[in-house]
Parts: structure tokens; sequence; C-alpha cells
């Protein structure tokens, strides 16, 4: 069965426990971002420390395993990491969601996120995966101004 | 009881049920709700006009123009028949449903009504429910928008049941007009037209059902149920998309301006000016969809030679057993009715802990079932339930017993991938 090799067992894991989920202060900006055609949403705040550390990346939100999982796992990418490290991932992350299956997935940028590849034989589920990792590219933006 | 409907001969109808899924799975389509499949004779008759028919209509004066001309007037007669309108020229063909319920949105508050009826501005009221689809809110909320008119709207109870406990504080001497859903696309709720038509009629309001879930399922009779607008879509009906239909009372449709000015819908034009066709021509601007129409015709045959009582019962039975089997599934809950009173073959509900995306994606991956998950455009009524998505099962005279079952196993199987 295809789409069940979707549901990995580290994307069911983060869906059942969620890492890092519930919106806390402080932060530097909050973005709301959702996906019309199926009702996911979420809420996501960061706050920048110095060194283009990202101190926090807190959010909260509703959807399909697929884009909460999503959004959990972008957490542990972003704990300790700095600015510069997380887009570049979000950059790799975007390219193997919007490649239809055909590109092949680097597992050294990409960690944990590796895991959401079958996604990508989905165009419907696309959006799904890429909702919190696009909200979070929106909010590092209004970070920095 | 043998009612002489035999699902497998009428399912011998529809090429595309025969067809498989990738992988050997069979195919069980639920989604009728969202959009039917189509018998051969809809198809072999569109492209029967397509092949030897077709011209455009209504302005070609040559022997295809005629040819052409009679088949879509022909479709115009078939559904005045099959609707019951008191005449062929009530029949409005549109681009679908939303297109129908935009249109008669758009005679309100329009400085070219002079019809007191359709005259509007503040003070006055709309009324509508909260089990509309998107596409029977959103052009009444334009002319909210656009005249300062009041939007107001019955609430629905626990149950799937319109709220009728504050009809008369909600449809008043203020009201100009009432639009409900005939069936809810969500719930299968038939709601109750005749109360809430008297009460219109008691208070001078005019009455529009958005019948795009009615009209496909059952026998519907725009002169029994005695309302002044009724829209419906040629593409739930097995017919096929880009059509649909509004139906309004003659002196209604003459008293409204035109919606989209262009060809056929003049009578004269001059440069600063032009006179109007009279109806349904005045609505029915440029090129119709022209083999759609004459599909829809064919769709309609093609149901009435099966019979609306025969097809309302057979989707009774189906989802009667639908609404049995569905129950034993641990965790789900029905978003509607559970019982077969005033209820249509359409099953929402929610999987306890398991996103309606994923109970899709599996069903149809597993089990080749397909279903409609989200909030189905009616995001209000999911709002009012506390919940983002349902997945939604929905039948039609090919819908069989067995793929009801092979919902309820693939249901019993999301159940253990989420476990």
């Amino acid at each position: 069965m295809i789409a069940e090799s979707m549901y990995q067992e580290l994307i069911l894991e983060h869906y059942k426990h969620p890492q890092g989920r519930g919106l806390r202060e402080p932060y530097d900006a909050e973005v709301h971002h959702v996906n019309p055609t199926c009702g996911d949403e979420i809420t996501m705040r960061v706050k920048l420390g110095d060194g283009g550390k990202v101190e926090d990346m807190s959010y909260d939100g509703q959807g399909c395993s697929i884009s909460q999982a999503a959004a959990s796992v972008l957490y542990e990418l972003t704990a300790g990491s700095t600015v510069e490290e997380t887009l570049a991932v979000v950059e790799e992350f975007t390219r193997l969601m919007q490649g239809r299956g055909k590109v092949e997935a680097d597992e050294e940028v990409l960690g944990d996120a590796v895991a959401f590849a079958g996604v990508a034989r989905f165009p419907a589920r696309v959006k799904c995966a890429l909702l919190a990792w696009m909200a979070y590219k929106d909010a590092v933006v209004r970070s920095a101004r | 009881m043998n009612t002489g409907f035999d699902v497998e001969r009428i399912r011998k109808d529809f090429p595309i049920l025969s067809r498989g899924l990738p992988g050997g799975r069979p195919l069980v389509y639920l989604d009728s709700g969202n959009s039917a499949q189509k018998p051969t004779s809809v198809i072999e008759t569109m492209r029967e006009h397509l092949s030897s028919h077709y011209a455009n209509v209504g302005r070609a004066m040559h022997t295809l123009g005629a040819e052409s001309t009679e088949a879509y007037e022909a479709a115009r007669d078939k559904v005045a028949a099959f609707i019951g309108a008191p005449s062929r020229d009530e029949i409005v063909f549109t681009k679908n449903a939303s297109e129908a319920l935009n249109l008669v949105a758009y005679a309100f508050g329009n400085p070219m009504s002079e019809d007191p009826r359709f005259r509007i501005g503040p003070g006055d009221e709309i009324v509508i429910s909260e089990m509309e689809h998107h596409s029977n809110i959103v052009p009444w909320q334009l002319l909210a928008r656009r005249t300062g008119v009041t939007l107001r709207w019955f609430s629905v109870t626990d149950d799937g049941r319109l709220d009728l406990s504050d009809l008369d504080e909600l449809v008043t001497e203020r009201t100009k007009i009432v639009s409900i859903v005939h069936q809810s696309n969500v719930l299968g709720t038939v709601n109750p037209v005749a109360e809430v038509l008297a009460r219109a009629r008691r208070v001078g309001a005019l009455m529009m059902l958005d019948a795009s879930q009615s009209v496909p399922h059952k026998p519907v009779d725009v002169a029994a149920l005695g309302v002044d607008f009724l829209a419906f879509t040629g593409h739930k009906a097995a017919g096929p998309s880009g059509i649909g239909v509004l139906w309004g009372r003659g002196e209604l449709l003459e008293a409204m301006p035109p919606f989209l000015g262009g060809g056929e819908m003049i009578e004269a034009v001059w440069m600063d000016r032009s006179t109007y066709a009279p109806a349904p021509h005045k609505f029915e601007a440029g090129t119709p969809p022209i083999v759609e129409a004459v599909g829809l015709g064919a769709a309609v045959d093609y149901l009435s030679g099966i019979g609306m009582d025969a097809i309302a019962r057979h989707e009774r039975e189906i989802t009667g057993h639908a609404l049995d089997a569905l129950g034993e599934v641990p965790g789900l809950r029905v978003i509607g009715p559970e019982n077969l009173d005033d209820r249509g073959g359409t099953v929402s509900f929610t999987l306890e802990g398991i996103h309606p995306h994923d109970v899709g994606q599996i069903l149809d991956d597993a089990f080749g079932v397909a279903v409609r998950v989200g909030h189905h455009c009616a995001r209000p009524l999911h709002l009012r339930f506390g919940i983002p998505a349902t997945t939604r099962a929905s039948f039609y005279l090919y819908t069989t017993p067995a793929e009801i079952d092979a919902l309820v196993r693939g249901l019993h199987h999301v159940r253990k991938v989420f476990a």
C-alpha cells in the first residue's frame, strides 16, 4: 500500500506526542497560517536571540497527522540552531516536497524531516507538510524586522 | 420486498464503476454528493451531439444550428418536466447552482429592480441557515455588503436539524427572502420546507431552496413545494459539470434584472441602451453550455426511466445499512441525524483522535474507497459542531451494501494504523 508508507513510524510518533507544542512568551513575531482547502491551521511564534540563534519556536494548531507532525519535527530542528541553519533545511524540505516524489532527499541536511519524503508523491498532502514550515519562514522574516 | 430495482444492472449503465484502481484495488465510489458518475446514455448523447448536431444555438440560421437549438431547448423541456415547473420558460440554464444562487441575490437591491419585493436596504433582512453550503452563504453576504441589509440565520440542533424554535422571531416583516438548503450536503438532513414557507408567506418574504442535494435523489416538484426559487446543478444528478439550473416563478423572473450582459440575452441594442429578451434567455448571456445542457437532458431522462421514487427507496435502504454499520465502529460519531426520518443518503462522521484527511487517505489507499474529507464547503456548520472537518460518505442509485461494508472494513483498518 502506497500511502501507508507515507505514514512513517516517525510521523505517527510526532503526531501522537508533539514536541514543543503550545504558544509561549516572549516572542518577536507571531503568524497564523491556514490551508483553506482542508482547514488545517497553525499559529507560530518565533523568538530570536544573539548570534542569529533561534531562542524559541512555539506553535499551536489543528490538522491532519502530516501537518501536525511536520510542526513537531520542525520544532526539534530549530531548537539550538541558528536562523541560517534552519532556513537551509526549510529550503531543502520545500524542494523535496515540491519534487512530486522525483527528488532525491538529502538526509544529511534534512535529518528526521526525511521521513516526509513519501508525502511528495501525494500532491494533495504536500500543503499539509509545508504548512508549519512556511509559517516558520514567514515568522522568521517578521522577527528580523 | 421486490421493488424491481436491480442495482447490479444499474451499475452496468455506469462504465466508470467497473474500472479498477492501481494495485488491483476495486473502486468504491462513495463521493456522489460531491459529484455523481455518468451513465452511458449521458456520455453517448453528448458524444452524439458533438459528432452529429453541434453548432451554436439560437442564432445560427442553418440546419446544424436548428438541430443544436432544438436539442438545447428540448433539454429545457425535460428539466422543466423533471422538477414539475409550470412553464419551460421558468427554467434558466446556469453554469452551476452557485451561479443560480448568485443570480437571484443579484436581483435584490439592484437599482434596475423596480418590483418592491426586490427593493432592499438597511433595516431589511435576509434569512439563511447555519447548515448552508458556502454557495448559499457568500452570495447573501455579498448582497449584505452591497446594500447594508442584515443577514440572519437559523441555527442547527445537536442532532443536525434546522432549529425552528425561533422561526417567528427570525422570519419577520423585515425579511425579504429566506434561502435554505433542501437537503444538507453534510448532515443529510431534509429540511421542513412547508413550515418555513408558511411563515415566509405570512410576512410577505420570498423563499429559495438550494436543491443541489435533493433533486438528484428524490422526486422534487417545485409546484408542490410552493417556493419561489430553486437551484440545482447537473453534475450531481448524473449529468455533466458546467450546467446548472435556476427555476423561478415566471412573474418573478420577469421582474428581475439581467445578471450577465452579452449576446442572446437582448431584444435590441443601441449604443447607449438595450432592451432585454424575456426569461429565460434574459439570464443566459453568451454561448451557453450547449452540450452540457443536452447531457443534463439525457441525465434526467435516465433518472426518470429508473424512477425517482425507486431511487429514493434504494438510497434509503443503503443509508439505513450505513447508519447501522457505522454505528458499530468504535469512536465514530455521526454528525447529523442518526435515524432515517427526513434524511437523505449522505453520512458525515468523525473518528476519535484521527483527522479526516488521514482517514480519507488510508480508505482510498487500502480499500479504494473514495470519500470526501474536509469541511465540504460548509465551514460554519463545522464550526457549530466544534470540529474542523469530517469524513463524508455519500450514496447514489448505484451504491451497494457491499460498498458500505468496504467502508466499514476500511475504517477498522484506519483505527489500527493510528492506534
